[in-house]
């Protein structure tokens, strides 16, 4: 059974989530800040931290910075749409981000696919990158990383949408684990690219 | 403020060698307005050293007229801080008698030769330095902003002291071949000058400063306290009225969790204007209608038409057919009841998806009846220009999406 450890600093929360998930995964640790996650996740080794981005002591972006590279993965739960904070958890090495408002059902979904190295990406997130990397006119410094494939770009709209992985795949032709694939790809490019477009935009979105 | 004192007490030893001869320990050194005959300073000097204020007075008369009193006097006037008292009436009769007493040593010594015009240009020049320091005096800068018409009376008064006391000085002294010499003391005289008063203009910018902040942040502060008391708090109150009702319970949640989420973080866009900021406005009001969840995800954005208005009528009926349509099968766990809405705009394409996981149906059977789908979807996207296709099976839920070229600019 997965390992989790939950990171947020409502409790209240916390014990939503737990009842939520039920027996589906087995939790393993809790923590309500900064140092209290470092320590937790630590002294655990759990496969999967479901990290809020907004925790007294630096934030998600911080227990990321001071826990990576680890077996672990980190999935970034929020109730913040801002993108800044989305992007920024994100490229700080979470392997996807989903609202706080995810069904149960959903949610031990997006843990599996975390744990098994996939990434997950809820519409939002879909439509920041979409946006992020929409500029086509701006000449990418590393083609590689500075751009999404047709493929790639398909895929991301359809999550946009509202499409799960399963009719992605149905939609496309192509099979689940393909899907998976590309939306790693996806998220590899967001972590990696110094696509200058990437951060202007982000900061763009500083609304408030 | 305590390196302020350091500055008056050293002045005052080195001015007054009486000073060590107080003997307990010396009043507070502050301006003493209630006794003042000019500023208060020498009564507030007497306190401080323990002496009778008639001899500090006739030591200043004497240092006034040998014009070194002058700089003292002024500069003791706008160091030291006045006493929390209200301003005393002046007693013209003793502030005569000392003035006639400076005059009259002034006189005496111009007689006698020791000194000559020159000090004359300066006096005036000092009092006109004096007469612009005391406006800046912050006590009374409140009343100052108040009485404008009195400080630029003030501010023109002592800045043609000083211009005249100079110009006085400078024809008398002026010899040619000195006037290099002059002009670097001018100079240093109001470099001088400039290095006293600065400190003191950059406290009351900063003051001004903090007084503006902290008047935003008690502003914005009432703003988020009224905002909360609007709504949050009044959102609350009906969940609780509607406990048993989870459908409205839901509803309300939602449509407070997008009003403070709309607050928050979205810009101010003008849903008149422009389609992300209308798109996210008609699916709040179809959400709030039929209390269904929408999830909305913008991509790119541009300037409303007549024709993307078109657009937009038809992807907010096919909202409120999903919203009523969106419901799973009774007792059908596992499939969220939501509807999604995606809009892109890519160059001149803009699309709209609206999709439901509802239950679908099957697009040949629905009746000729059924304007909404295709009068006001379908018809109304052909008739703009665009298009609209349905794809719907029973058991695998809808989606409607809509397609049109933006006119060319």
């Amino acid at each position: 059974m997965t390992r989790v450890v939950l990171v947020d600093d409502h409790q209240m929360f916390r014990s939503g989530v737990k009842a939520e998930l039920g027996e589906s995964v087995e939790i393993v640790g809790e923590a309500g800040d900064v140092d209290e996650a470092v320590e937790v996740i630590k002294a655990a080794e759990p496969d999967v931290v479901l990290l809020d981005v907004h925790l007294p002591g630096g934030g998600g972006v911080e227990v990321l910075r001071r826990v990576l590279p680890s077996e672990t993965r980190f999935l970034a739960l929020s109730v913040s749409d801002a993108a800044e904070d989305v992007i920024g958890v994100v490229r700080g090495g979470a392997r996807g981000y989903v609202t706080k408002t995810i069904s149960g059902g959903e949610l031990t979904q997006a843990i599996e696919r975390v744990a098994e190295g996939d990434a997950v990406f809820s519409p939002r997130l879909a439509g920041f990158v979409l946006d992020a990397f929409a500029a086509a006119d701006v000449p990418a410094i590393d083609p590689e990383l500075d751009q999404l494939t047709q493929r790639e770009r398909e895929v991301l709209r359809l999550i946009a949408r509202g499409y799960a992985y399963k009719e992605i795949a149905k939609e496309l032709f192509i099979s689940v684990k393909t899907v998976e694939t590309h939306v790693s790809s996806v998220l590899r490019k967001l972590q990696l690219s110094n696509r200058h477009e990437l951060s202007r935009w982000a900061a763009a979105r500083r609304l408030v | 403020m305590r390196e302020r004192h350091g500055t008056c007490d050293h002045l005052l030893v080195s001015e007054t060698p009486g000073g060590e001869t107080a003997q307990q320990v010396p009043a507070r050194l502050e301006r003493r307005v209630g006794q003042r005959l000019v500023g208060g300073v020498c009564s507030g000097l007497a306190g401080h050293l323990g002496l009778e204020v008639i001899v500090v007075r006739v030591a200043f008369a004497v240092l006034l007229a040998a014009g070194v009193g002058v700089v003292a006097y002024v500069a003791l006037w706008l160091l030291v801080p006045q006493r929390d008292e209200p301003a005393g009436p002046r007693n013209i009769g003793q502030l005569f008698a000392y003035a006639a007493l400076v005059v009259g040593l002034c006189l005496f010594t111009w007689g006698a030769g020791a000194l000559n015009w020159a000090v004359w240009p300066i006096v005036a020049g000092g009092i006109g330095v004096g007469i612009i320091w005391q406006q800046a005096d912050p006590e009374r800068r409140r009343r100052w902003v108040r009485s404008s018409e009195s400080m630029w009376l003030r501010s023109v008064i002592g800045t043609l002291l000083v211009i005249a006391g100079l110009v006085a000085f400078l024809a008398e002294k002026i010899h040619p071949g000195q006037a290099g010499q002059v002009l670097l003391g001018s100079t240093v005289v109001l470099a001088g000058v400039a290095v006293v008063v600065a400190p003191w203009l950059l406290r009351m910018w900063r003051d001004l400063d903090a007084e503006r902040r902290e008047r935003i942040r008690s502003q914005e502060r009432a703003e988020v306290a009224a905002h909360v008391h609007d709504s949050v708090l009044h959102t609350l109150t009906l969940i609780q009225r509607s406990a048993n009702d989870p459908r409205e319970v839901q509803r309300l949640a939602r449509s407070q969790e997008r009003d403070l989420r709309a607050w928050l973080y979205e810009p101010k866009a003008d849903a008149e204007q422009h389609l992300a900021a209308a798109v996210r406005k008609a699916a709040a009001e179809v959400e709030d209608h039929h209390g269904m969840p929408i999830e909305v995800v913008c991509v790119g954005d541009c300037p409303l038409d007549d024709r993307l208005g078109a657009m937009l009528q038809a992807a907010r009926e096919a909202m409120v057919n999903a919203a009523k349509y969106a419901d799973g099968e009774p007792g059908d766990q596992g499939r969220t009841s939501s509807v999604s809405v995606y809009a892109e705009v890519a160059g001149d394409d803009v699309s709209i998806f609206v999709r439901d996981r509802g239950r679908g149906f099957d697009l040949d059977a629905i009746p000729h009846d059924r304007m909404g789908l295709r009068e006001s979807i379908i018809g109304r996207m052909e008739r703009n220009g665009g298009k609209a296709e349905i794809r719907t099976a029973p058991g695998d839920g809808t989606e409607v999406r809509l397609e049109m070229r933006r006119n060319p600019r």
